[in-house]
């Protein structure tokens, strides 16, 4: 097992070299400076500023200033909009709310949609199963940025419960419509996934001899049908993870809550490239190490897959 | 003896039934579906909605209204005596004109996308489940690494980069769902490969390209299908995303994801309806395509039931 | 006073396609400590009489009709006091042990909990005590093996392991479904050999669900032969096979290749097995039959006894059958 992961991390690095060079490329060969949206900088002044970041060097220098930068003093660079703040300060500004809403979204969207789909499938036939579906139905074509604005039409301009945006440091009135806003479709797609494989294992013939041993259903589901059942939806916890991560840019411009989705798309329509570039290494890193986990939580439950 | 010969007529008559060809009997399946008939119905109206609209609109999508501008509130209600029928946006512009113009986008931006990701996914997973073994490995395992990538963000960068235009928009979201069916595929494939009509076509020597063209993809025309259709809303979705964030299709141009957002930035203004009817539009047409793939695939795989 | 006393059961399903009967006024008697083989091909419902007895079948299965076990009613019992007959009294050996052994769990715990739940055994007495009846099903090195999962078994052994968990709470019954089916050749003789010794050496009574013929005849001492639901004949596993009453039965055995007399073809029986969604009101083989007539399509024989106990259910004269 730790050789496994051990290895896992081995691999990881080439890949996020890859998505380092590549966003770099890309930035790289992008028309315009990001300072060319400043009107009126003499040419003289401009080169001044070029020269300043270092974007007078030639490619391969840039890059491998970037890259040392990282790797050894974990330095993303400076911003280029945000004069007095470097990319670390940026990302340690957002990432923390980002994280927040994100963790209490998740913990939600599985706890929820897990409970939701399990129970559907026992109760299956039932109103309870029905109404489960039509949750899970309905939530699907209520995506994060559909929902949102019509959650602040109801609980903000309609009832005057909760406020429809800000954070203001991550008080609980501040976080609920947001986890709301992003949880609502990946519990809806959990409890889908966990009702199919749970009325799928079921009618497996293990579960058979259980009920022909003479276990109470109870104990037929929670001991022979859950660990089965819930195998699909480990594998869905990694694209939920990076759903969540983009519909974390919804939130942070919906709802103003200043996560680092808002930083990356002001970066992105400023052509801020170090924090884009920070942004996007940062979330790479983090869907890798997540990814990971899944496979040794898939592993740990599954016995026939040993490292 | 008559009795006898009813029921051997019972017989008779009660075999040709399971001689039904696949397809026949998975269309008698898929409209025996309540749900999938009625969002069949739902998008050929969705879809009538956009190729008639532009003939029976009396506004135009591009101009303004200059009576209402300035007091959209109250004179750009929808009515039918304006003419404005699904009333105007917040620029005094036709809602119904542009409703109709941002379905157009919406579900060609939708198709496409989706035809793109199925035609490389398909193509991809195929080749990989046919020649296994170190191609195989090398192959799903780069799909394995790009998934690990937050791809909104690539395709962010991507039109940021290279400039807002339909088509990076086409390329981009295409490209990143591509990959679920690259593996759906290549599953697919590794059990069709070791059927006897794929191992004679291999044991007469022909080239692998053209059995994987003429044996193992129309196989995979039942998943492909399934798939596609359960796609397109996803690819909808992805598109009214990078349009919520403005990076989508350029004004005068709009689709949904414009609209849903235009409307509701202007929803405290007592002036809902610039949110209800491009909502209204966007909730039926997803509908109509989850419920006509479950359907499908119902239909077309009765051990799912 | 019998162990086991099924009268007039039925078994359907309903099914997009229409109600499926898959038993159709089945009767049987057993008592305890015998034993008694089901034979018919697949489809003749001999799978579902079993499930129905155990309160098994599928969520839109029901059955009607009536089964005694040791002096009580046990066909549609709620589903907590059918728990403590399961297992305790009757157990069940299943089909396929691929897929029959619960792969996420270690096998120990798998055959423990048995005892946990019927005897209140803590989990270490449970645990000896599987150790034990692994020993019994002659797997070597029982103890280690109870910490293995089941994929690091053979099919055969898990067999084994499905035979040594119905055996636990020594139970007066023990149904065995098609047990060799899924296996090779020279395990099929392995388990069939352990079942007659289980058989022998804890007194159960046995139900033996078999489409294959080759090994009823050294197992079970009573055969009854179904088709389409219903008993077609029964009577001891000898006269059946020596002087079989009934053209089922006599194709069956036809069916069986033969090393003795030499055959120029695998003989079989022409025809499908009924559909099960329309019955028709005469004898379910008569469509297949070559000894059927008139009456055979029109109406249902009478299951009636003769000789030795014996029972057939045939319109056409027992002479003319051979």
């Amino acid at each position: 097992m730790l050789v496994f992961i051990i290895k896992r991390l081995l691999v990881a690095i080439p890949v996020l070299l890859i998505l380092v060079v590549g966003t770099f490329i890309l930035m790289y060969t992008a028309p315009g400076s990001p300072f060319a949206t400043e009107r009126g900088i003499p040419p003289a002044v401009l080169a001044n500023l070029e020269a300043q970041y270092g974007l007078d060097q030639p490619f391969v220098v840039q890059i491998w200033r970037y890259i040392t930068g990282i790797v050894t003093e974990f330095d993303f660079g400076p911003s280029f909009i945000y004069r007095d703040q470097n990319v670390n300060d940026l990302i340690g500004q957002g990432f923390p709310v980002t994280l927040t809403y994100g963790f209490w979204s998740f913990v939600v969207a599985v706890i929820i949609g897990g409970a939701l789909g399990i129970l559907a499938a026992v109760k299956h036939n039932t109103w309870l199963d029905y109404l489960a579906v039509g949750i899970s139905i309905g939530a699907q074509v209520l995506p994060n940025f559909v929902l949102a604005p019509i959650l602040v039409l109801v609980f903000t301009l309609w009832l005057g419960w909760l406020p429809g945006g800000g954070w203001q440091g991550g008080q609980w009135q501040y976080i609920i419509l947001p986890v709301i806003a992003l949880s609502t479709s990946f519990m809806a797609s959990i409890a889908r996934i966990s009702r199919a494989s749970m009325l799928e294992v079921l009618t497996s013939n293990f579960i058979r001899t259980a009920r022909a041993k003479g276990l109470p259903m109870h104990r037929v589901i929670f001991r022979h049908a859950l660990k089965p059942a819930l195998l699909p939806v480990i594998s869905y916890l990694g694209p939920a993870f990076v759903g969540m991560i983009t519909g974390s840019v919804v939130i942070d411009i919906y709802f103003s809550t200043g996560g680092i989705g808002q930083f990356f798309v002001a970066s992105a329509l400023n052509r801020d490239y170090g924090v884009m570039m920070g942004i996007t290494v940062l979330l790479g890193t983090l869907t890798i190490l997540f990814n990971l986990l899944v496979d040794i939580l898939y592993a740990w439950i599954d016995p026939k897959i040993r490292y | 003896m008559i009795a006898t010969k009813s029921v051997a007529d019972e017989l008779a008559a009660a075999a040709p039934i399971k001689g039904r060809s696949l397809w026949a009997d998975a269309r008698a399946r898929f409209f025996r579906n309540k749900a999938a008939v009625a969002g069949l119905i739902a998008l050929v109206c969705v879809m009538l909605f956009a190729l008639i609209g532009p003939f029976i609109s009396p506004w135009n999508n591009e101009d303004i209204d200059w009576n209402v501008l300035g007091n959209v509130a109250e004179a750009g209600r929808p009515s039918l005596e304006t003419g404005h029928w699904f009333g105007t946006d917040a620029l005094g512009r036709d809602l119904f004109a542009r409703t109709v113009q941002g379905t157009q986008i919406s579900l060609m931006v939708g198709i496409v996308g989706a035809l793109i990701s199925v035609i490389v996914g398909t193509l991809y997973g195929a080749v990989a489940g046919y020649f296994g073994g170190r191609i195989d490995a090398i192959m799903m395992r780069t799909v394995d690494v790009l998934m690990s990538i937050p791809y909104m963000f690539v395709l962010i960068l991507l039109l940021v980069v290279f400039g807002r235009s339909m088509l990076m928009l086409f390329i981009g979201i295409g490209l990143v769902s591509w990959l679920d069916m690259a593996r759906i595929a290549r599953g697919q494939t590794l059990s069709l490969r070791s059927k006897e009509y794929v191992e004679a076509a291999i044991a007469t020597g022909v080239r692998p390209f053209t059995i994987i063209l003429r044996h193992i993809v129309p196989n995979l025309l039942g998943v492909v299908i399934v798939y596609a259709t359960l796609l397109v809303p996803s690819m909808i979705i992805y598109e009214s995303f990078i349009s919520f964030l403005g990076l989508g299709v350029q004004e005068p141009l709009t689709s949904w994801g414009a609209l849903i957002n235009a409307g509701a930035a202007e929803m405290n203004k007592s002036t809902l309806w610039m949110l209800a009817w491009p909502l209204f539009f966007f909730v039926i047409t997803l509908f109509g395509f989850f419920f006509v793939g479950d359907g499908l695939r119902d239909a077309l795989d009765p051990k799912d039931r | 006073m019998a162990l086991l006393e099924v009268a007039d059961l039925r078994v359907s399903f309903d099914t997009p396609d229409g109600t499926v009967h898959a038993v159709n006024g089945m009767t049987l008697s057993l008592d305890a400590g015998q034993s008694l083989a089901i034979v018919g091909e697949s489809g003749s419902g001999k799978t579902q009489l079993a499930f129905a007895i155990l309160g098994l079948l599928a969520k839109n299965g029901q059955a009607t009709g009536s089964v005694h076990f040791d002096g009580q009613e046990i066909l549609n019992l709620p589903e907590p006091k059918l728990n403590k007959v399961r297992a305790n009294e009757i157990a069940m050996i299943f089909q396929d042990p691929m897929t029959s052994l619960n792969p996420y769990l270690r096998v120990g715990d798998q055959m423990a909990e048995v005892l946990m739940l019927h005897q209140g055994t803590s989990k270490r007495k449970a645990l000896d005590e599987s150790a034990k009846m692994l020993d019994a099903v002659r797997i070597p090195d029982a103890r280690s093996r109870l910490r293995m999962y089941p994929h690091e078994f053979s099919g055969g052994m898990r067999q084994r392991i499905m035979a040594a968990m119905a055996l636990l709470c020594r139970p007066k019954l023990l149904i065995a479904d098609e047990p060799t089916t899924a296996l090779d050749v020279t395990v099929q003789n392995q388990i069939m050999e352990l079942i007659a010794d289980i058989q022998r050496d804890f007194d159960t009574a046995l139900i033996l669900i078999t489409h294959d013929l080759a090994i009823v005849a050294g197992a079970c001492q009573r055969t009854l032969v179904m088709y389409g639901g219903q008993v077609m004949e029964m009577g001891t596993t000898d006269d059946v096979f020596e002087a079989p009453s009934h053209p089922y039965t006599l194709g069956l055995l036809n069916a069986v290749p033969r090393l003795d007399i030499p055959q120029e073809a695998l003989q079989t029986i022409p025809g499908d097995p009924p559909d099960l969604t329309r019955l028709s009101p005469g004898c379910p083989f008569s469509p297949r039959c070559a000894f059927a007539d008139g009456p055979c399509r029109e109406t249902m024989p009478p299951l009636e006894g003769f000789g030795q106990g014996r029972l057939r259910a045939c319109h056409a004269d027992r002479e003319t059958v051979t």
